[in-house]
Protein backbone atom coordinates (compact mmCIF):
# COMPACT_ATOMS: atom_id res chain seq x y z
CA UNK A 1 0.00 0.00 0.00
CA UNK A 2 1.51 3.29 -1.37
CA UNK A 3 1.05 6.48 0.74
CA UNK A 4 0.09 9.45 -0.55
CA UNK A 5 1.66 12.80 0.12
CA UNK A 6 -1.07 14.56 3.00
CA UNK A 7 -3.90 16.46 1.34
CA UNK A 8 -4.10 20.29 1.89
CA UNK A 9 -7.75 19.49 2.90
CA UNK A 10 -8.50 21.63 5.61
CA UNK A 11 -10.08 18.58 6.94
CA UNK A 12 -6.84 17.03 7.80
CA UNK A 13 -4.17 18.24 10.01
CA UNK A 14 -1.30 19.54 8.03
CA UNK A 15 2.03 17.90 10.36
CA UNK A 16 1.14 14.54 9.40
CA UNK A 17 -0.60 11.61 11.40
CA UNK A 18 1.06 11.61 15.43
CA UNK A 19 2.99 8.01 15.70
CA UNK A 20 2.98 8.19 19.54
CA UNK A 21 -0.46 6.70 20.31
CA UNK A 22 0.68 3.70 17.86
CA UNK A 23 3.83 3.05 19.92
CA UNK A 24 2.23 3.63 23.41
CA UNK A 25 -0.27 0.75 22.26
CA UNK A 26 2.50 -1.71 20.57
CA UNK A 27 1.31 -4.70 22.85
CA UNK A 28 -2.68 -3.80 22.17
CA UNK A 29 -1.80 -3.98 18.70
CA UNK A 30 -0.32 -7.42 18.76
CA UNK A 31 -2.80 -8.97 20.50
CA UNK A 32 -5.65 -8.39 17.66
CA UNK A 33 -5.72 -11.18 16.19
CA UNK A 34 -6.61 -10.49 12.29
CA UNK A 35 -7.89 -14.30 11.85
CA UNK A 36 -9.93 -13.50 14.78
CA UNK A 37 -11.48 -10.58 12.77
CA UNK A 38 -11.73 -12.52 9.80
CA UNK A 39 -13.62 -15.40 11.57
CA UNK A 40 -15.63 -13.37 13.21
CA UNK A 41 -16.27 -11.43 10.10
CA UNK A 42 -17.96 -14.78 8.21
CA UNK A 43 -19.96 -15.18 11.14
CA UNK A 44 -21.50 -12.33 11.03
CA UNK A 45 -21.33 -12.37 7.14
CA UNK A 46 -23.17 -16.35 7.72
CA UNK A 47 -25.94 -15.07 10.24
CA UNK A 48 -26.93 -12.17 7.71
CA UNK A 49 -27.61 -14.86 5.31
CA UNK A 50 -29.25 -16.99 7.84
CA UNK A 51 -32.13 -13.98 8.88
CA UNK A 52 -32.48 -13.21 5.44
CA UNK A 53 -31.58 -9.26 5.91
CA UNK A 54 -28.84 -6.72 6.93
CA UNK A 55 -28.93 -7.44 10.77
CA UNK A 56 -26.58 -3.57 10.90
CA UNK A 57 -28.65 -1.84 8.19
CA UNK A 58 -32.14 -2.92 10.19
CA UNK A 59 -31.08 -1.37 13.20
CA UNK A 60 -29.87 1.52 11.69
CA UNK A 61 -33.05 2.06 9.94
CA UNK A 62 -34.74 1.06 13.33
CA UNK A 63 -33.08 3.89 14.61
CA UNK A 64 -33.99 6.91 12.34
CA UNK A 65 -37.13 6.15 12.40
CA UNK A 66 -37.48 6.41 16.01
CA UNK A 67 -35.37 9.77 15.53
CA UNK A 68 -38.08 10.98 13.46
CA UNK A 69 -40.99 10.18 15.97
CA UNK A 70 -38.84 11.80 18.93
CA UNK A 71 -38.86 14.45 16.01
CA UNK A 72 -42.58 14.31 15.56
CA UNK A 73 -43.27 14.71 19.20
CA UNK A 74 -41.64 18.35 18.76
CA UNK A 75 -43.55 18.97 16.02
CA UNK A 76 -46.85 18.19 17.79
CA UNK A 77 -45.94 20.21 20.38
CA UNK A 78 -45.29 22.97 18.27
CA UNK A 79 -48.91 22.37 16.49
CA UNK A 80 -51.12 21.83 19.60
CA UNK A 81 -53.45 24.48 20.24
CA UNK A 82 -53.73 24.59 24.06
CA UNK A 83 -56.84 26.93 24.44
CA UNK A 84 -58.50 25.26 20.89
CA UNK A 85 -61.46 22.70 22.25
CA UNK A 86 -61.77 19.59 20.72
CA UNK A 87 -65.41 19.12 19.01
CA UNK A 88 -68.39 18.02 21.59
CA UNK A 89 -71.42 15.95 20.76
CA UNK A 90 -75.23 15.80 22.27
CA UNK A 91 -75.79 12.84 24.57
CA UNK A 92 -77.46 10.80 22.41
CA UNK A 93 -74.87 10.27 20.32
CA UNK A 94 -73.12 8.76 23.42
CA UNK A 95 -72.25 4.38 23.08
CA UNK A 96 -73.14 2.59 25.68
CA UNK A 97 -71.40 1.07 26.99
CA UNK A 98 -67.68 2.42 25.73
CA UNK A 99 -65.33 0.20 24.17
CA UNK A 100 -63.14 -1.42 25.78
CA UNK A 101 -59.03 -1.56 24.89
CA UNK A 102 -56.10 -2.83 26.66
CA UNK A 103 -52.93 -4.71 26.20
CA UNK A 104 -54.94 -8.19 27.00
CA UNK A 105 -58.56 -8.90 26.48
CA UNK A 106 -61.61 -7.87 28.49
CA UNK A 107 -62.07 -11.27 30.36
CA UNK A 108 -58.33 -10.73 31.79
CA UNK A 109 -59.46 -7.35 33.57
CA UNK A 110 -58.32 -7.50 37.32
CA UNK A 111 -61.16 -5.10 39.24
CA UNK A 112 -59.72 -2.89 41.39
CA UNK A 113 -61.38 -2.53 44.83
CA UNK A 114 -62.53 0.91 45.32
CA UNK A 115 -62.77 1.13 49.35
CA UNK A 116 -59.14 0.08 49.35
CA UNK A 117 -57.50 2.29 46.41
CA UNK A 118 -55.65 5.18 47.06
CA UNK A 119 -54.03 7.49 44.44
CA UNK A 120 -50.01 8.13 44.91
CA UNK A 121 -48.61 11.27 44.21
CA UNK A 122 -45.24 11.76 42.98
CA UNK A 123 -42.31 14.04 41.98
CA UNK A 124 -42.75 17.78 41.38
CA UNK A 125 -45.86 18.35 43.70
CA UNK A 126 -46.17 20.35 47.26
CA UNK A 127 -48.86 17.95 48.50
CA UNK A 128 -48.21 14.62 47.71
CA UNK A 129 -50.80 13.64 50.51
CA UNK A 130 -52.42 10.14 48.66
CA UNK A 131 -55.97 10.52 47.74
CA UNK A 132 -58.72 7.76 48.68
CA UNK A 133 -62.16 7.39 46.25
CA UNK A 134 -64.23 9.28 48.49
CA UNK A 135 -62.02 12.32 48.89
CA UNK A 136 -61.68 12.21 44.25
CA UNK A 137 -66.03 12.18 44.25
CA UNK A 138 -65.50 15.25 46.27
CA UNK A 139 -64.21 17.30 44.00
CA UNK A 140 -65.90 19.41 41.78
CA UNK A 141 -66.89 17.33 38.45
CA UNK A 142 -66.36 18.32 34.80
CA UNK A 143 -68.27 16.21 32.21
CA UNK A 144 -66.88 16.00 28.37
CA UNK A 145 -68.60 14.27 25.72
CA UNK A 146 -65.70 13.77 22.79
CA UNK A 147 -64.52 11.56 20.47
CA UNK A 148 -62.52 9.09 21.36
CA UNK A 149 -59.84 7.79 18.91
CA UNK A 150 -57.86 4.66 18.20
CA UNK A 151 -54.58 4.27 16.96
CA UNK A 152 -55.92 1.58 15.19
CA UNK A 153 -58.41 3.77 13.67
CA UNK A 154 -61.70 3.34 15.25
CA UNK A 155 -63.52 5.88 17.32
CA UNK A 156 -66.63 6.31 19.35
CA UNK A 157 -68.47 9.04 21.10
CA UNK A 158 -67.95 8.84 25.04
CA UNK A 159 -69.16 11.01 27.62
CA UNK A 160 -66.54 11.12 30.59
CA UNK A 161 -67.10 13.17 33.92
CA UNK A 162 -64.16 13.89 36.51
CA UNK A 163 -62.16 16.20 38.24
CA UNK A 164 -59.98 18.69 35.86
CA UNK A 165 -57.18 17.86 35.82
CA UNK A 166 -55.59 21.08 35.73
CA UNK A 167 -57.42 22.18 38.77
CA UNK A 168 -56.33 19.10 40.47
CA UNK A 169 -52.84 19.34 39.83
CA UNK A 170 -53.17 23.65 40.87
CA UNK A 171 -54.97 21.79 43.77
CA UNK A 172 -52.10 20.06 45.35
CA UNK A 173 -49.61 22.24 44.21
CA UNK A 174 -47.91 20.59 41.39
CA UNK A 175 -45.03 22.54 39.15
CA UNK A 176 -46.88 23.86 36.35
CA UNK A 177 -44.30 24.48 34.72
CA UNK A 178 -42.76 20.63 34.74
CA UNK A 179 -42.62 18.54 31.44
CA UNK A 180 -44.76 15.76 32.01
CA UNK A 181 -47.17 13.88 33.96
CA UNK A 182 -46.54 10.58 34.19
CA UNK A 183 -48.95 7.54 35.54
CA UNK A 184 -48.90 4.27 36.73
CA UNK A 185 -51.72 1.79 36.41
CA UNK A 186 -52.66 -1.52 38.83
CA UNK A 187 -52.56 -3.41 35.56
CA UNK A 188 -48.72 -2.44 35.40
CA UNK A 189 -50.17 0.07 32.38
CA UNK A 190 -48.06 3.04 32.38
CA UNK A 191 -47.61 6.57 30.65
CA UNK A 192 -46.95 9.96 30.28
CA UNK A 193 -48.03 13.48 28.66
CA UNK A 194 -46.91 16.77 27.98
CA UNK A 195 -47.99 19.23 30.36
CA UNK A 196 -49.19 21.53 27.72
CA UNK A 197 -51.92 18.72 27.42
CA UNK A 198 -52.05 17.99 30.76
CA UNK A 199 -53.55 21.51 31.32
CA UNK A 200 -56.07 21.33 28.18
CA UNK A 201 -59.21 22.24 29.50
CA UNK A 202 -60.50 19.23 28.25
CA UNK A 203 -58.23 17.06 30.10
CA UNK A 204 -59.88 14.77 33.09
CA UNK A 205 -59.51 12.43 35.68
CA UNK A 206 -62.62 10.31 34.55
CA UNK A 207 -64.66 8.67 37.44
CA UNK A 208 -67.96 8.33 35.47
CA UNK A 209 -69.20 7.22 32.10
CA UNK A 210 -72.50 8.53 30.79
CA UNK A 211 -73.17 10.19 34.61
CA UNK A 212 -72.96 5.95 36.03
CA UNK A 213 -69.55 5.40 38.08
CA UNK A 214 -67.25 3.84 35.30
CA UNK A 215 -67.44 0.22 34.88
CA UNK A 216 -64.84 -1.92 35.82
CA UNK A 217 -63.58 -2.65 32.00
CA UNK A 218 -63.42 0.73 31.42
CA UNK A 219 -60.69 1.61 34.34
CA UNK A 220 -62.76 1.90 37.50
CA UNK A 221 -61.87 4.06 39.87
CA UNK A 222 -59.92 6.56 38.50
CA UNK A 223 -58.70 6.86 34.52
CA UNK A 224 -57.36 10.06 32.38
CA UNK A 225 -59.63 11.41 29.67
CA UNK A 226 -58.34 13.80 27.50
CA UNK A 227 -60.18 15.23 24.63
CA UNK A 228 -56.34 15.79 22.83
CA UNK A 229 -54.64 12.65 22.66
CA UNK A 230 -55.38 9.27 21.19
CA UNK A 231 -56.72 6.43 23.35
CA UNK A 232 -53.93 4.54 24.35
CA UNK A 233 -52.68 8.11 26.08
CA UNK A 234 -55.56 7.61 28.42
CA UNK A 235 -54.07 5.63 31.52
CA UNK A 236 -57.03 3.27 33.15
CA UNK A 237 -56.92 1.53 36.79
CA UNK A 238 -54.61 4.95 37.59
CA UNK A 239 -52.86 4.26 41.05
CA UNK A 240 -49.92 6.95 41.12
CA UNK A 241 -49.19 10.04 39.27
CA UNK A 242 -45.89 11.80 38.84
CA UNK A 243 -45.37 15.63 37.73
CA UNK A 244 -41.62 15.23 36.11
CA UNK A 245 -38.85 16.66 34.23
CA UNK A 246 -37.58 13.13 33.55
CA UNK A 247 -38.57 11.23 30.63
CA UNK A 248 -41.48 7.86 31.71
CA UNK A 249 -42.38 7.32 28.71
CA UNK A 250 -44.80 4.66 28.07
CA UNK A 251 -46.06 1.13 27.51
CA UNK A 252 -47.31 1.31 23.61
CA UNK A 253 -44.94 4.04 23.40
CA UNK A 254 -41.99 1.92 24.84
CA UNK A 255 -42.99 -0.58 21.94
CA UNK A 256 -42.96 1.99 18.82
CA UNK A 257 -45.85 3.92 19.30
CA UNK A 258 -45.22 7.84 18.59
CA UNK A 259 -45.07 9.34 21.97
CA UNK A 260 -46.65 12.60 21.89
CA UNK A 261 -50.09 11.07 19.97
CA UNK A 262 -51.92 14.21 20.08
CA UNK A 263 -55.17 14.53 18.03
CA UNK B 1 -35.18 28.22 -11.82
CA UNK B 2 -33.94 27.15 -14.85
CA UNK B 3 -36.76 27.41 -16.65
CA UNK B 4 -37.89 30.87 -16.21
CA UNK B 5 -37.62 33.09 -19.34
CA UNK B 6 -34.65 34.29 -19.61
CA UNK B 7 -33.62 38.19 -20.25
CA UNK B 8 -33.51 38.55 -24.08
CA UNK B 9 -30.03 40.28 -23.56
CA UNK B 10 -28.22 36.91 -22.36
CA UNK B 11 -26.27 35.65 -25.12
CA UNK B 12 -28.42 32.37 -26.64
CA UNK B 13 -25.23 30.52 -26.91
CA UNK B 14 -24.11 30.84 -23.01
CA UNK B 15 -25.88 28.09 -21.67
CA UNK B 16 -26.45 24.88 -22.40
CA UNK B 17 -30.01 24.11 -24.02
CA UNK B 18 -33.19 23.56 -21.67
CA UNK B 19 -34.36 19.76 -21.10
CA UNK B 20 -37.56 18.44 -21.09
CA UNK B 21 -37.13 17.97 -17.86
CA UNK B 22 -35.29 20.19 -15.96
CA UNK B 23 -33.25 18.88 -12.90
CA UNK B 24 -35.34 20.38 -10.39
CA UNK B 25 -38.29 18.73 -11.77
CA UNK B 26 -36.64 15.19 -11.96
CA UNK B 27 -35.67 15.50 -8.63
CA UNK B 28 -39.36 16.15 -7.56
CA UNK B 29 -40.10 13.23 -9.33
CA UNK B 30 -38.57 10.80 -8.03
CA UNK B 31 -38.48 11.97 -4.67
CA UNK B 32 -42.44 11.79 -5.11
CA UNK B 33 -42.42 8.41 -6.17
CA UNK B 34 -40.44 7.05 -3.25
CA UNK B 35 -42.32 8.64 -0.62
CA UNK B 36 -45.45 8.11 -2.30
CA UNK B 37 -44.56 4.17 -2.19
CA UNK B 38 -43.30 4.50 1.20
CA UNK B 39 -46.97 6.02 2.38
CA UNK B 40 -48.76 3.59 0.24
CA UNK B 41 -47.05 0.04 1.41
CA UNK B 42 -47.11 1.73 5.09
CA UNK B 43 -51.02 3.19 4.56
CA UNK B 44 -51.86 -0.98 4.04
CA UNK B 45 -50.58 -2.25 7.26
CA UNK B 46 -51.85 1.02 8.95
CA UNK B 47 -55.64 -0.34 7.29
CA UNK B 48 -54.98 -3.59 8.03
CA UNK B 49 -54.85 -3.17 11.85
CA UNK B 50 -58.70 -1.67 11.32
CA UNK B 51 -60.43 -1.95 8.04
CA UNK B 52 -62.79 0.08 6.16
CA UNK B 53 -64.06 -3.06 4.60
CA UNK B 54 -64.43 -6.18 6.36
CA UNK B 55 -63.20 -8.26 2.29
CA UNK B 56 -60.16 -6.48 2.52
CA UNK B 57 -56.97 -7.27 4.02
CA UNK B 58 -53.42 -6.13 2.50
CA UNK B 59 -51.02 -9.41 2.17
CA UNK B 60 -48.62 -8.62 5.35
CA UNK B 61 -45.71 -8.90 2.06
CA UNK B 62 -47.06 -6.06 0.20
CA UNK B 63 -46.75 -4.02 3.21
CA UNK B 64 -44.46 -2.16 4.96
CA UNK B 65 -43.51 -1.61 8.55
CA UNK B 66 -43.33 -4.26 11.28
CA UNK B 67 -46.39 -4.13 12.79
CA UNK B 68 -48.82 -0.99 12.66
CA UNK B 69 -46.30 1.02 15.28
CA UNK B 70 -43.55 0.39 12.71
CA UNK B 71 -45.95 0.97 9.90
CA UNK B 72 -46.98 4.45 11.56
CA UNK B 73 -43.18 5.33 11.84
CA UNK B 74 -42.80 5.05 8.02
CA UNK B 75 -45.92 6.81 7.35
CA UNK B 76 -45.19 9.37 10.13
CA UNK B 77 -41.47 10.14 8.04
CA UNK B 78 -42.56 9.75 4.45
CA UNK B 79 -44.99 12.27 5.01
CA UNK B 80 -42.98 15.27 5.30
CA UNK B 81 -40.98 14.46 2.86
CA UNK B 82 -44.24 13.69 0.76
CA UNK B 83 -45.84 17.20 1.84
CA UNK B 84 -42.40 19.50 1.55
CA UNK B 85 -41.54 17.57 -2.06
CA UNK B 86 -45.55 18.61 -2.72
CA UNK B 87 -45.19 21.72 -2.39
CA UNK B 88 -42.48 22.58 -4.20
CA UNK B 89 -43.72 21.35 -7.00
CA UNK B 90 -47.17 23.07 -6.92
CA UNK B 91 -45.08 26.35 -6.23
CA UNK B 92 -42.77 25.30 -9.01
CA UNK B 93 -45.35 24.68 -11.17
CA UNK B 94 -47.44 27.55 -10.36
CA UNK B 95 -44.54 30.01 -10.52
CA UNK B 96 -42.65 28.86 -13.48
CA UNK B 97 -46.34 28.74 -15.31
CA UNK B 98 -45.87 25.28 -16.44
CA UNK B 99 -49.27 24.14 -14.83
CA UNK B 100 -51.02 26.71 -17.15
CA UNK B 101 -48.75 25.68 -19.88
CA UNK B 102 -48.56 22.08 -19.92
CA UNK B 103 -52.33 21.24 -18.03
CA UNK B 104 -54.41 23.89 -19.58
CA UNK B 105 -56.85 24.82 -21.00
CA UNK B 106 -58.59 20.94 -20.97
CA UNK B 107 -61.30 21.37 -23.70
CA UNK B 108 -64.21 18.17 -23.55
CA UNK B 109 -64.35 18.10 -27.55
CA UNK B 110 -60.57 17.02 -27.56
CA UNK B 111 -60.80 14.48 -24.76
CA UNK B 112 -63.56 13.51 -26.84
CA UNK B 113 -61.77 12.78 -29.95
CA UNK B 114 -58.57 11.43 -27.97
CA UNK B 115 -60.43 8.93 -25.88
CA UNK B 116 -61.77 7.56 -29.17
CA UNK B 117 -58.48 8.11 -30.72
CA UNK B 118 -56.98 5.84 -28.16
CA UNK B 119 -59.85 2.99 -28.35
CA UNK B 120 -58.56 2.86 -31.81
CA UNK B 121 -55.19 3.04 -31.38
CA UNK B 122 -54.52 5.83 -33.45
CA UNK B 123 -53.06 7.95 -30.17
CA UNK B 124 -49.81 9.44 -31.71
CA UNK B 125 -47.29 10.20 -29.08
CA UNK B 126 -45.04 11.72 -31.26
CA UNK B 127 -43.71 14.94 -29.43
CA UNK B 128 -43.00 14.45 -25.64
CA UNK B 129 -43.08 17.93 -24.91
CA UNK B 130 -46.90 18.52 -25.54
CA UNK B 131 -49.58 16.48 -23.41
CA UNK B 132 -52.47 15.80 -24.79
CA UNK B 133 -55.95 16.46 -23.79
CA UNK B 134 -56.37 12.83 -21.72
CA UNK B 135 -53.29 13.66 -19.98
CA UNK B 136 -54.12 16.73 -19.24
CA UNK B 137 -57.20 16.16 -16.98
CA UNK B 138 -54.90 12.38 -15.95
CA UNK B 139 -52.33 14.99 -14.65
CA UNK B 140 -55.00 17.54 -13.13
CA UNK B 141 -56.77 15.13 -11.50
CA UNK B 142 -53.99 13.25 -9.89
CA UNK B 143 -52.69 16.91 -8.46
CA UNK B 144 -55.83 17.53 -7.35
CA UNK B 145 -56.21 13.86 -5.54
CA UNK B 146 -52.89 14.51 -4.54
CA UNK B 147 -53.80 17.40 -2.37
CA UNK B 148 -57.12 16.14 -1.00
CA UNK B 149 -55.02 12.84 -0.02
CA UNK B 150 -52.86 15.19 2.17
CA UNK B 151 -55.54 17.52 3.35
CA UNK B 152 -57.54 13.85 4.62
CA UNK B 153 -54.68 12.75 6.31
CA UNK B 154 -54.03 15.77 8.43
CA UNK B 155 -57.82 15.87 9.31
CA UNK B 156 -57.23 12.09 10.70
CA UNK B 157 -53.89 12.54 12.09
CA UNK B 158 -55.12 16.28 14.18
CA UNK B 159 -59.18 16.11 14.15
CA UNK B 160 -59.28 18.22 17.18
CA UNK B 161 -56.19 20.95 16.36
CA UNK B 162 -57.33 20.93 12.66
CA UNK B 163 -61.35 20.64 13.64
CA UNK B 164 -61.88 23.49 11.34
CA UNK B 165 -60.46 21.07 8.48
CA UNK B 166 -61.78 17.62 9.71
CA UNK B 167 -65.01 18.97 9.89
CA UNK B 168 -64.91 19.18 5.79
CA UNK B 169 -64.78 15.71 6.00
CA UNK B 170 -67.78 14.91 7.89
CA UNK B 171 -66.45 12.78 10.59
CA UNK B 172 -63.04 10.33 11.83
CA UNK B 173 -64.41 7.49 9.85
CA UNK B 174 -65.21 9.60 6.58
CA UNK B 175 -62.37 11.19 6.43
CA UNK B 176 -60.45 7.41 7.01
CA UNK B 177 -62.48 6.83 3.81
CA UNK B 178 -61.78 10.00 1.87
CA UNK B 179 -57.97 8.99 2.77
CA UNK B 180 -58.65 5.40 1.21
CA UNK B 181 -60.33 6.22 -1.93
CA UNK B 182 -57.61 8.80 -2.80
CA UNK B 183 -54.78 5.86 -2.02
CA UNK B 184 -57.00 3.23 -4.34
CA UNK B 185 -57.03 6.35 -7.36
CA UNK B 186 -53.78 6.95 -6.62
CA UNK B 187 -52.53 3.33 -6.89
CA UNK B 188 -54.91 3.07 -10.36
CA UNK B 189 -53.33 6.11 -11.56
CA UNK B 190 -49.44 4.37 -10.49
CA UNK B 191 -50.19 1.67 -12.27
CA UNK B 192 -51.57 3.26 -15.42
CA UNK B 193 -48.41 5.67 -15.13
CA UNK B 194 -46.07 2.96 -15.15
CA UNK B 195 -47.40 0.66 -17.69
CA UNK B 196 -47.31 3.22 -20.70
CA UNK B 197 -43.74 4.54 -19.48
CA UNK B 198 -42.62 1.28 -19.68
CA UNK B 199 -44.65 0.59 -22.98
CA UNK B 200 -42.77 4.11 -24.09
CA UNK B 201 -39.29 3.14 -22.55
CA UNK B 202 -37.64 6.46 -23.46
CA UNK B 203 -40.01 8.35 -21.54
CA UNK B 204 -38.42 7.01 -18.40
CA UNK B 205 -35.06 7.69 -19.84
CA UNK B 206 -36.14 11.13 -20.10
CA UNK B 207 -37.28 11.42 -16.56
CA UNK B 208 -33.80 9.94 -15.96
CA UNK B 209 -31.84 11.82 -18.00
CA UNK B 210 -33.77 15.02 -19.06
CA UNK B 211 -34.84 14.35 -22.06
CA UNK B 212 -34.27 16.06 -25.42
CA UNK B 213 -33.43 19.71 -25.63
CA UNK B 214 -36.42 21.80 -25.61
CA UNK B 215 -37.08 23.17 -28.98
CA UNK B 216 -37.04 27.00 -30.15
CA UNK B 217 -39.95 29.49 -30.03
CA UNK B 218 -40.07 30.97 -33.47
CA UNK B 219 -39.96 34.82 -33.64
CA UNK B 220 -43.37 35.43 -34.02
CA UNK B 221 -46.03 33.27 -32.56
CA UNK B 222 -48.98 33.51 -35.38
CA UNK B 223 -51.52 34.08 -32.85
CA UNK B 224 -52.46 35.75 -29.17
CA UNK B 225 -53.40 31.88 -28.02
CA UNK B 226 -52.00 29.11 -29.56
CA UNK B 227 -51.57 27.06 -26.08
CA UNK B 228 -53.50 24.03 -27.62
CA UNK B 229 -54.80 24.89 -30.95
CA UNK B 230 -54.68 21.10 -32.48
CA UNK B 231 -55.38 18.18 -30.93
CA UNK B 232 -52.76 15.89 -30.74
CA UNK B 233 -54.32 13.01 -32.36
CA UNK B 234 -54.55 15.79 -35.82
CA UNK B 235 -51.38 16.32 -35.14
CA UNK B 236 -48.56 14.03 -34.74
CA UNK B 237 -45.88 16.64 -36.52
CA UNK B 238 -46.48 19.87 -34.41
CA UNK B 239 -45.82 23.16 -35.95
CA UNK B 240 -43.13 24.86 -34.06
CA UNK B 241 -46.15 27.05 -32.17
CA UNK B 242 -47.32 23.53 -31.23
CA UNK B 243 -44.14 23.24 -29.22
CA UNK B 244 -43.32 26.25 -28.20
CA UNK B 245 -46.96 26.43 -25.89
CA UNK B 246 -46.70 23.11 -24.96
CA UNK B 247 -44.12 23.96 -22.59
CA UNK B 248 -40.32 22.44 -21.80
CA UNK B 249 -40.90 20.58 -18.94
CA UNK B 250 -43.26 17.49 -18.14
CA UNK B 251 -44.42 14.72 -15.98
CA UNK B 252 -43.16 10.92 -16.84
CA UNK B 253 -45.36 11.01 -20.49
CA UNK B 254 -46.67 7.26 -20.64
CA UNK B 255 -48.15 7.51 -24.40
CA UNK B 256 -45.95 10.04 -25.91
CA UNK B 257 -42.70 9.31 -27.50
CA UNK B 258 -39.64 11.98 -27.47
CA UNK B 259 -38.66 13.64 -30.78
CA UNK B 260 -35.14 13.51 -30.28
CA UNK B 261 -33.78 15.19 -33.10
CA UNK B 262 -34.71 18.88 -33.27
CA UNK B 263 -34.62 20.76 -35.65
CA UNK B 264 -30.48 21.96 -36.23
CA UNK B 265 -31.46 25.80 -35.96
CA UNK B 266 -33.09 24.61 -32.55
CA UNK B 267 -29.85 23.33 -30.86
CA UNK B 268 -28.10 25.32 -28.88
CA UNK B 269 -30.42 27.57 -27.58
CA UNK B 270 -31.00 28.05 -24.22
CA UNK B 271 -34.05 30.33 -24.65
CA UNK B 272 -37.22 28.54 -25.05
CA UNK B 273 -39.16 31.63 -26.24
CA UNK B 274 -38.52 35.17 -26.11
CA UNK B 275 -40.81 37.51 -23.86
CA UNK B 276 -42.70 39.21 -26.93
CA UNK B 277 -42.49 36.30 -28.44
CA UNK B 278 -44.65 34.00 -26.29
CA UNK B 279 -48.64 34.10 -26.27
CA UNK B 280 -49.68 36.18 -23.11
CA UNK B 281 -50.99 32.93 -20.97
CA UNK B 282 -47.22 31.31 -21.37
CA UNK B 283 -45.87 34.76 -19.54
CA UNK B 284 -44.25 34.25 -16.17
CA UNK B 285 -43.12 36.21 -13.56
Amino acid sequence: MSHRPPSRSRFRPGGGIDQSAMEENRALLRAIDRRKILRGGLSLGALTLLTGCDVTRRDSVQSVLRAVSSWNDRAQALLFRPNHLAPTYSPDKVVKPPRFNAYYDVEDVTPVDGDTWKLELAGLIADKRPWTLRQIYELPEQEIIIRHICVEGWDYIGQWSGPNLRRFLERIGADLTARYVAFRCADNYYGSIDMASALHPQTLLATKYAGEPMADPFGFPLRLRTAVKLGFKNPKWITAMEVTNEWRGGYWEDRGFNWFSGI
Amino acid sequence: MTDTIAPSDVPAKARPPLRLHPLALRVMHWTNAVAMIVMILSGWAIYNDEVLFGWLHFPHWMTLGDGPEGALQWHFLAMWVLMANGLAYLVYGLATGRFRRMLLPIRLGEIVAEVRAALAFRLSHDDLTRYNAVQRVLYVAIILIGVLQVLSGLAIWKPVQFSELAVLFYDFQTARLVHFLCMAAIVAFLLVHVALALLVPRTLVAMVTGGPPLPREPAAAPAPAPANPVPMTADPMPTAADAASAGHEAELQPGQSERMQPKPEQSGQSERMEPKAGPPEEMKS
